[in-house]
């Protein structure tokens, strides 16, 4: 290798540089650069269970995390009593059971976990999900699955307005009714509603499906009916039978929703402004 | 961000009081500034009970100045005087507080306008319910501090709304603090959580209709509205399907009358409501946990869909 230099400039330094730099710091000294965040072994077959009675919000996360950490891999939650707050920013492979109803914000910003809900959820459940799975027997409250971004979310009764505002991933599956401005600015991902959908349904959506078993009140700005193929009957209906949810309306009668993007003025813009829009 | 609550017995008599104690301490995080109830209990059969102030709450943290005691009494001497002239017999009085009392009276007529304006005559002066069964109370400070203020734990009665608030539109204090009751309208009351937009207009046009309007609460316009539509002879559950078009903005609110509790929530669906209905009580309010709060166990509710009006009997 005689004459040619090994690049330095890109290699880990525990020198703390200031200003723009290809330099990556590191402290070698710092547990968490040699594992991932959040991430610990669990074993599926450990079961346990925490009692949610007299916890905060806070507190029950937290114990969900020392019980993760001690290797449980199947958390019962009981009387969850519908708290705010529950069960947010799992970032892990992980069962976990509701024995009942949740409040605001459940199970949000989680990344890996699949989650039972034995009861009914409120406002922005599963917000900004990155992956994993998280049914609801029950009924479910306004923004549901808003910013989603990975993973399947299903409920098996009504879902309130605003169902999938800004999703930019992932899959919302709704058993029954869907209420109005449903898949509000989604960007991408797919929403299936077996029952129907209140007004403005997918209005100002970027890209992105909705699917629709039964009828569509109002569409939204910029919302248009799209063609099925074969494979989408397929898709939805696989689907749709491991998300355990018995649609009245056949597979082959639903009906896809698309972007009109008409819209878009991405053409309009400088190549340099449209880097950060899509990027 | 307000909190608001609701909750009706059918055909049985309860501790409503401790009832809506319970589901407004539990949503107290939406709004601390203050807390009302409208409560329902069993109607008297012949005279009515009024409930009315004569001052503000000159608590701590709060933009208003403490006045003299002597001058309320003056004040409470004053009104005792008017409603003898109109021919209002008072059968009971109490207080809880310097500045807000009950009374119990008799009157000859089942209009109460003249009356209630006569009363209001007299300066700071307002009433904040009259009606057969309804009690409206409300004061600074969280669910649990206002009914044992005034004695609230053991109120008796079939339905009631309340509502926590926390101040946006307009100052903290008592006359902007809900519920609203519909002046002059025996038994009617409202609690609203939202922002009105078309607020201004719609004042001005029920002013010039003779509506008296206490505070700059935009909620206030609520209560003064379906006062109105019911004195043209419009039914509540009607009143209640035009204000959807009529008053613009976010909103979700409640009403009341004497066997009825009916809720709205605009065509934007933006306010919460969640409902839970069983043979025997229905509940609503803004979250769940407020529900939960007098329902321990597991029970099926559900949020109501953009403008939808229901109304429910006792």
């Amino acid at each position: 290798m005689a004459g040619i230099a090994k690049k330095q400039n890109t290699a880990f330094s525990d020198e703390n540089l200031s200003g723009r730099t290809q330099q990556l710091y590191f402290n070698p000294t710092e547990e968490e650069n040699y594992t991932y965040y959040g991430n610990v072994e669990v074993d599926f077959n450990k079961r346990t269970s925490i009692d949610c009675t007299d916890l905060e919000a806070r507190t029950l996360n937290q114990k969900i995390r020392d019980v993760m950490k001690k290797g449980y891999g199947t958390v019962v939650i009981k009387n969850p009593g519908a708290k705010h707050s529950l069960g947010v920013g799992i970032l892990n492979k992980l069962n976990v059971i509701f024995e009942g109803s949740l409040g605001y914000f459940g199970v949000g910003c989680i990344d890996g976990p699949t989650v039972r809900i034995k009861g009914r959820v409120g406002w922005s459940c599963a917000e900004n999900m990155m992956a994993g799975k998280v049914l609801v027997e029950n009924n479910a409250g306004s923004c549901f699955g808003a910013a989603l971004r990975g993973g399947d979310l299903i409920v098996k009764g009504n879902a309130g307005a605003r169902t999938g505002i800004d999703m930019k991933g992932g899959t919302i599956l709704i058993g029954g009714n869907a209420g109005a401005f449903t898949g509000f600015m989604m960007q991408r991902g797919r929403i299936i509603v077996c029952g129907d959908v209140s007004a403005n349904m997918g209005d100002s959506m970027y890209d992105g499906m909705i699917f629709v078993g039964g009828e569509v009140k109002s569409l939204g700005s910029d919302c248009v009916e799209g063609e099925m193929n074969e494979y989408e009957i397929r898709w939805l209906e696989q689907k749709l039978n491991n998300a355990e949810i018995n649609s009245k309306t056949p597979v082959s009668k639903f009906k896809k929703y698309v972007s009109g993007k008409k819209l878009w003025n991405y053409d309009n813009l400088e190549p340099s402004e449209r880097k950060g829009i899509l990027g | 961000m307000c909190g608001i609550a609701g909750v009706i017995n059918r055909k049985k008599t309860v501790n409503v009081g401790e009832q809506m104690r319970l589901m407004l301490q539990g949503i107290k995080h939406r709004g601390p500034d203050s807390t009302g109830y409208a409560m329902y209990g069993k109607p008297k059969k012949d005279g009515f009970i009024l409930r009315f102030k004569v001052s503000e709450n000159a608590a701590e943290k709060v933009n208003v100045k403490p006045e003299d005691p002597e001058l309320l009494k003056d004040r409470k001497k004053q009104i005792d005087t008017i409603m003898k002239q109109h021919g209002a017999k008072i059968t009971k009085q109490s207080s809880s507080t310097p500045y807000a009392f009950r009374y119990e009276f008799s009157y000859k007529s089942e209009n109460l306008e003249e009356l209630a304006k006569a009363i209001e005559t007299v300066e700071k002066a307002e009433i904040l319910s009259i009606g057969k069964g309804l009690e409206l109370i409300k004061d600074l400070g969280d669910a649990t501090t206002v009914a044992d203020q005034y004695g609230l734990n053991k109120f008796m009665g079939t339905h009631g709304i309340g509502h926590t608030r926390m101040a946006t539109e307009s100052d903290v204090d008592i006359k902007s603090a809900h519920p609203y009751w519909a002046f002059p309208y025996q038994d009617v009351a409202v609690v609203h959580n939202g922002q009105l937009t078309n607020y201004w207009g719609n004042r001005r046009v029920l002013e010039r209709s003779g509506y008296r309007f206490n505070s700059n609460c935009d909620s206030e316009i609520i209560a003064v509205y379906i006062a109105d539509k019911m004195a043209k002879g419009i039914n509540l559950e009607q009143a209640m399907h035009d204000s959807l078009d009529e008053l613009d903005g976010v909103f979700t609110y409640i009403v009341s009358t004497k066997d009825q509790l009916g809720m709205a929530k605009d065509y934007m669906a933006a306010k919460p409501m969640v409902i839970y209905e069983s043979k025997d009580v229905v509940a609503c309010a803004s979250e769940e946990v407020a529900i939960r709060n007098i329902f321990p166990h597991e029970i099926k509710t559900y949020d109501p869909y953009e403008a939808e009006v229901k109304v429910w009997q006792v």
